[in-house]
């Protein structure tokens, strides 16, 4: 049994010209070379994508799920950040 | 299904009540259909049995790939060659897609590996047939791919994050497994008579080891009741039997075929078919490991993972120096 595990990595593709890559999934990989080549394989076998990114996984740092109500909190109250918050006159016209 | 028979806890599925606060507030989140993720807290149970279960799921796709891979270099035509080499080669995508599921629950891949190849975990039952004429491409893949669908549809929904996303991604593509296999069927049995019976054939093989595939009737049990409590399962295997066959007689009558069955007859009433069951000894007999082709599979699964050892160990050898040598030039 090989003890050589390759590293995890996380796979983001890029749909369309123009649209920001999404994460699709994970693999595993020897290097970022092979990474972006399995994406490819694993990723791509139906024109899902015009981009690839390739990331360690280890080296993805997260929210934790605990923060959950503190770290988004603050945006509770600000309800004047929307657009919605203003009346403004019918006949101001578009704004 | 592609996860058959796994067991739970084996306690039975607690109320609300009975659950420490902590359990209590993860079941709730469950029941209002939110997704758990990685990170989440869950119980010791959960973790465990959807390890199990997507990792038999995973083993199934990996080792579904050798029914059919052994068709490749003798498929009828060129078309046919590259429609099925596609087709196994999403297999090894859909293997992919939930080894990477089970390895957010904290298992590596290969350790999930391990457990396939010294027997620990199982991989569905269907996949220790034989396909022994090119009819069986076709049976495999409307009745086999059929069946998964029944069961993955709705997984799709599934609590677990990850496994509901890896569910999407196949259902996908599992669309065009289940229509190439239709579309081998409906040209043998317009054929020639040797072509015909060569479909017939297939599908009298086939037919009880798909029904097989949803597992016996879990009504009563334990495993499953605790499984659709935490939303890892959705249905009953009755249920989507009944569905199966109610989807696929209909097919079979318009591919000019006889299902196997003496007693299969619409029942008004209920509104679905009245069927046999698959032979019940059989399958356990199977799932103890003496399948027709059960060495066949585990020897080709180990045979394959130690010829590709070198492969592996080069690349991360190959991987290492390259690094090494970035390193030095900076």
């Amino acid at each position: 049994m090989s003890t050589n595990d390759w590293p995890l990595w996380e796979i983001f593709i890029r749909g369309a010209h123009g649209l920001s890559h999404r994460h699709v999934g994970s693999l595993h990989a020897p290097d970022a070379e092979m990474a972006i080549k399995n994406a490819r394989d694993v990723y791509t076998r139906r024109k899902e994508g015009v981009s690839i990114w390739a990331i360690e996984s280890s080296a993805i740092a997260a929210s934790s799920p605990e923060d959950k109500g503190s770290l988004y909190d603050p945006a509770d109250n600000k309800v004047y950040r929307h657009p919605t918050f203003f009346d403004i006159p019918d006949e101001v016209g578009a704004m | 299904m592609y996860a058959q028979m796994v067991k739970s806890t084996g306690k039975g599925v607690k109320s609300l009540d009975e659950m420490e606060p902590q359990e209590r507030a993860f079941q709730e989140r469950i029941n209002a259909g939110d997704k758990i993720e990685p990170k989440d807290w869950m119980p010791e149970g959960y973790r465990k049995n959807l390890i199990r279960q997507i990792g038999q799921h995973a083993h199934s796709e990996i080792v579904g790939q050798l029914p059919e891979g052994n068709w490749i270099t003798r498929a009828p035509t060129l078309e046919r060659k590259a429609i099925l080499l596609a087709k196994v080669q999403d297999e090894a995508g859909h293997g992919l897609y939930l080894y990477c599921a089970a390895e957010t629950l904290g298992v590596t891949r290969d350790e999930l590996t391990e457990m396939l190849l010294d027997g620990r975990m199982k991989y569905s039952s269907i996949f220790n047939y034989p396909t022994l004429t090119w009819a069986d491409m076709g049976a495999v893949g409307w009745l086999v791919d059929g069946a998964a669908i029944m069961n993955q549809v709705p997984l799709q929904r599934t609590s677990y994050g990850p496994y509901a996303r890896a569910m999407v991604r196949i259902c996908k593509e599992e669309s065009f497994h289940q229509r190439q296999g239709f579309d081998i069927m409906m040209t043998m049995g317009k054929g020639t008579d040797a072509q015909k019976h060569m479909a017939q054939d297939a599908l009298n093989r086939f037919w009880g080891p798909s029904l097989m595939m949803f597992g016996p009737s879990d009504e009563n049990s334990v495993h499953s009741a605790q499984s659709m409590a935490w939303k890892i399962k959705m249905n009953s295997n009755d249920e989507l039997r009944q569905k199966f066959v109610d989807q696929t007689v209909p097919q079979a009558e318009y591919l000019g075929l006889t299902v196997p069955d003496e007693n299969l007859k619409w029942n008004e009433e209920k509104g679905g078919y009245d069927f046999s069951q698959p032979d019940w000894d059989e399958f356990f007999d199977v799932l103890r490991g003496n399948g027709p082709e059960t060495t066949e599979r585990m020897e080709a699964r180990n045979k394959a993972w130690d010829d590709g050892a070198w492969v592996r160990d080069g690349m991360m050898a190959h991987a290492a120096k390259k690094k090494a040598m970035k390193v030095a030039a900076e």
